[in-house]
C-alpha cells in the first residue's frame, strides 16, 4: 500500500525523522489558519500518489494566509495524470541550501534490503541512476543486523555526503530504518532530504509503501487506506475477503489460484483479438477451495459490474475436485436467485482436473439456461469473448 | 531420482494439528509420503491418529529429528508464527523446509532468509506462499494434489500453484520426476535457478517446464542461467501479459513496476536463451509434448 506524502510525513515524525510542520486539508478555507500558524508563508502541495505533481502545477508557494486559501482552491480538484486532488498539504517553507536523496527498500533480486543514497537529490532518482549511476550509492543492509551506526556511516561515506552533514545524515538514516522496520515498510524514501540555511538536515518530501501482509501486527495501518479512491467494486470485494482487481474490459473472470487467473486474463485477451478486441473485466481469485459461498460472493461482485457482458468461470479441480466446484456453482446461482439477484449474463464454465467428468455432468443436469460449458481453457476463453462481443 | 524429495525422505509437519495441517498431513500420507511426526510444543508426547496411522507429536524440530531422523519439514503455521517456525527448522539444521503459509510479511521472510545464510545455508527453504513439491509415486511435501499426474520424466518449477496443477494434468501421460512450486512472494527461498540446476543434474529428468509470472527479474536471471548451464530442453510459460502496471495480481510479488517485471520482457529473455515459450498453458503443454523424446 502506497501512502500519501502527508501520511509518510506523519510516520517520519512518529519515529523522530526531522520534518517541517505541516497539515493536510480538504477545503480551501482551512488553509488560512494553518498558514497563520506558520507565520504567513506556506507551501501548498497536492496529495496524489503519482510522480511529477510539481511540473503539473500541483505545488505552489503562498505568500500569506489569503494566498494560501487561493492556492489551495486552485489545486484542490485538479487532475494530475488521472488522479483527482482531494487533499492538499500545507507545509512550512524551507530555506534549501542542498538537496539529497536517501531510501531503504527491498532488493528482490538479492533477497535482502538495500539502502540507496545520493547527494544529487531533488530530481527523479531514476534519472540519476540512469545518467550518473556513480552518484547513487547502493549498500545492502542485512535484515537481522539492520542499519547500525557503522552501516549508516558506510552509506554516508559511499554517497560522499559533505563532512559537515555526515553525522546528521547518519542519524536520519538510522531513524528511517526504524520507520522501515517498525512499520513493515517495503519502501521508505526521502527526496529531497535537504540541508537548510542553518545547516539542518530535514526530510522535505517522502514516499512510503507498506506491506499489506503485515496488517495483523499493524492495526493502525488500516486507517491509512485511501477508501475514497478505491473502486467501489474493489472495496466491496475486499469487504468479502475476495482478491479482486477491476480492469477495463467486458469479460468477467473468476478462477482459482493467482497464476491461473492471471493466465486466464491473458488467454481471454488473445481470444478477444478475434472478437472485437474484448478484454477481461477483472482479476478475481477465489482460492483453491472454491466453495459455494465464495463462488456466490465472487459472482455477485462480477455481475454487479455494469461493464461485464459475459462471465468466464475457469476452475482447475485439485484438492477441491470438480464435482464439488460444480455443486458450488449450482448452489451459488440458487443463492443469488434467492437474493433477487438472478444471473442475467451468460456464464461460460470450464472445469478441468480431478472428477472433471462428474463436475461437468452436474452442471449439465442443472441445465441452467445461461450456463454453458467448454472443456478446454482456450476454447472457453474464445466462447466467453464471443459472447461479450454480441 | 527426482529432486529435493524422494521416497526415502522422512517428513515432519510443523503445524500438523491445525485444520490445514491435519487435512494435508492426511493427503500427504495417502499419497505415500513417509510422515514421521508433527511438531507442536503444547501437544508434545501425544500421538495423532491420521486415518489409522499413529503420528507422534514432538515438542521441537530438533527433538523430532533426533527421534525419527526426519530430513524434511512442511510448515503450515499461521503467518504470525512462520518466522519462528522457519528459524527453529534452520537451527535444527533440517535439510529441507517447505513453507506453505500464505501472507507472511516480507520483513519476516527477509529475516529468516538472512538467518539461513548466516548459518551457512544448511537448510534448503522452499516458499513461503507455495504449494510445496511432489515427486510423484515417491513423496509429496505440501498441498499439490497427488492424483492428477504420475511419475515420469518431466521436471517442473513454477511460481504458481494452480498453473502447476494445470500443466501436471495436461502432461499426465508423460509424467513428472518432480514438480516444485517455489511460490509467488517477493522474497522466496528456492528459486527457478536452484530447481533448473537440480533438474539438469537429475538423470531421470529429460525435459524441464518452467512457469513464471510478472514481477521481479527471476525469469530473466533463469534465462541467463539456462543459456549458460542447461542442456536439457526447456519449455516456458509466463502469466500476466495483460496485468496493468502497479496492480498486485493476487501474489504479493506479482506486480509490474514501471518497465520492470513485465511478462513480455520475461518471454523475450527466455526465448533468447532457446526456451520455447507457450502463449497459453495448453500451448505450453503441446510444446513440451513435441520436444519430449521419451
Amino acid at each position: 500500500m502506497d501512502l500519501f506524502e502527508y501520511q509518510a510525513r506523519d510516520l517520519f515524525a512518529k519515529h523522530g525523522v526531522p520534518v517541517l510542520d505541516g497539515d493536510v486539508i480538504e477545503t480551501p478555507e482551512a488553509a488560512r489558519a494553518i498558514a497563520e500558524r506558520f507565520g504567513g508563508r506556506a507551501v501548498v502541495k497536492a496529495q496524489v500518489k503519482v510522480g511529477g505533481r510539481g511540473k503539473a502545477g500541483g505545488v505552489k508557494l503562498a505568500a500569506d494566509p489569503a494566498d494560501a486559501v487561493a492556492k489551495a482552491e486552485q489545486i484542490l480538484g485538479m487532475d494530475i495524470k488521472g488522479h483527482t486532488v482531494h487533499k492538499v498539504m500545507l507545509a512550512q517553507t524551507a530555506d534549501i541550501k542542498d538537496e539529497y536523496y536517501v531510501s531503504f527498500l527491498l532488493d528482490r533480486t538479492n533477497r535482502t534490503f538495500l539502502a540507496m543514497a545520493s547527494v544529487e537529490g531533488g530530481v527523479e532518482i531514476e534519472v540519476v541512476a540512469e545518467e550518473n549511476p556513480d552518484a547513487l550509492a547502493k549498500i545492502p543492509v542485512d535484515a537481522n543486523e539492520g542499519c547500525t551506526p557503522e552501516k549508516a556511516a558506510e552509506i554516508v561515506a559511499a554517497a560522499k555526503f559533505p563532512a559537515e552533514v555526515a553525522d546528521q545524515v547518519a542519524d536520519v538514516l538510522q531513524k528511517l530504518w526504524t520507520v522501515f522496520i517498525k512499520e513493515d515498510a517495503l519502501l521508505v524514501e526521502v527526496n529531497p532530504l535537504i540541508k537548510s540555511g542553518e545547516g539542518k538536515i530535514i526530510a522535505l518530501d517522502g514516499k512510503v509503501s507498506l506491506d499489506e501482509n503485515a496488517e495483523f501486527r499493524q492495526p493502525e495501518h488500516e486507517a491509512l487506506e485511501d477508501k475514497a479512491a478505491a473502486n467501489p467494486l474493489e472495496a466491496a470485494a475486499k469487504a468479502k475477503g475476495l482478491n479482486y482487481v477491476k480492469l477495463d474490459g467486458s469479460v468477467g473472470i473468476i478462477g482459482n489460484g493467482a497464476g491461473l487467473v492471471m493466465s486466464t486474463l491473458d488467454v481471454v485477451a488473445y481470444a478477444g483479438e478475434k472478437h472485437g478486441n474484448v478484454k477481461p473485466a477483472n482479476f478475481l481469485d477465489i482460492g483453491g477451495g472454491a466453495s459455494a459461498e465464495v463462488m456466490a460472493n465472487g459472482l455477485e461482485i462480477i455481475l454487479g459490474d455494469a461493464d461485464v457482458k459475459s462471465v468466464f468461470v475457469n476452475v482447475f479441480g485439485g484438492i477441491t475436485a470438480c464435482d464439488a466446484v460444480a455443486n458450488g456453482i449450482v448452489q451459488a446461482l440458487a443463492l443469488l436467485e434467492e437474493k433477487g439477484e438472478a444471473v442475467t449474463k451468460p456464464l461460460v464454465v470450464r472445469l478441468d482436473g480431478n472428477n472433471a467428468e462428474l463436475g461437468r455432468q452436474i452442471l449439465t443436469d442443472a441445465n441452467h439456461p445461461l450456463v454453458e460449458q467448454v472443456d478446454t481453457m482456450d476454447g472457453a476463453a474464445d466462447r466467453a469473448a464471443e459472447l461479450a462481443n454480441k | 531420482m527426482a529432486i529435493f524429495l524422494t521416497k526415502d525422505s522422512k517428513v515432519i509437519v510443523q503445524g500438523m494439528t491445525g485444520s490445514e495441517g491435519m487435512k494435508h498431513t492426511r493427503r500427504m500420507l495417502a499419497s505415500g509420503t513417509q510422515i514421521v511426526g508433527g511438531v507442536n510444543p503444547r501437544k508434545a508426547g501425544t500421538t495423532v491418529d491420521v486415518d489409522g496411522t499413529e503420528v507422534p507429536v514432538f515438542g521441537t524440530v530438533a527433538e523430532a529429528i533426533e527421534k525419527t531422523g526426519a530430513d524434511v519439514t512442511v510448515i503450515f503455521v499461521p503467518p504470525k508464527f512462520t518466522k519462528d517456525a522457519v528459524v527453529e527448522a534452520i537451527d535444527a539444521e533440517i535439510g529441507l523446509a517447505v513453507v506453505i503459509t500464505e501472507g507472511v510479511p516480507v520483513h519476516d521472510t527477509a529475516a529468516f532468509w538472512a538467518y539461513a545464510g548466516s548459518k551457512g545455508n544448511k537448510t534448503r527453504i522452499i516458499g513461503p506462499n507455495c504449494p510445496g513439491l511432489i515427486s510423484p509415486g515417491q513423496s509429496n511435501a505440501g498441498i499439490i494434489p497427488a492424483d492428477i499426474t504420475k511419475a515420469g520424466k518431466i521436471g517442473l518449477v513454477s511460481k504458481s500453484g494452480t498453473l502447476t496443477y494445470q500443466l501436471m494434468y495436461e502432461l499426465r501421460d508423460i509424467g513428472f520426476s518432480s514438480a516444485v512450486g517455489i511460490g509467488g512472494d517477493p522474497v522466496i527461498g528456492t528459486t527457478h535457478i536452484d530447481a533448473l540446476k537440480a533438474f539438469q543434474e537429475d538423470p531421470e529428468t529429460e525435459l524441464i517446464v518452467m512457469i513464471g509470472e510478472i514481477g521481479g527479474d527471476a525469469e530473466e536471471r533463469a534465462a541467463a542461467y539456462i543459456a549458460e548451464h542447461v542442456t536439457k530442453p526447456v519449455v516456458g510459460y509466463v502469466a500476466g501479459f495483460t496485468a496493468p502496471e502497479g496492480k498486485t495480481m493476487g501474489h504479493a510479488g506479482a506486480i509490474v513496476s514501471g518497465s520492470s517485471g513485465t511478462a513480455q520482457a520475461k518471454k523475450e529473455a527466455l526465448e533468447a536463451a532457446g526456451v520455447k515459450v507457450g502463449k497459453t498453458p495448453s500451448e505450453t503443454a503441446r510444446l513440451a509434448r513435441e520436444l519430449f523424446k521419451g
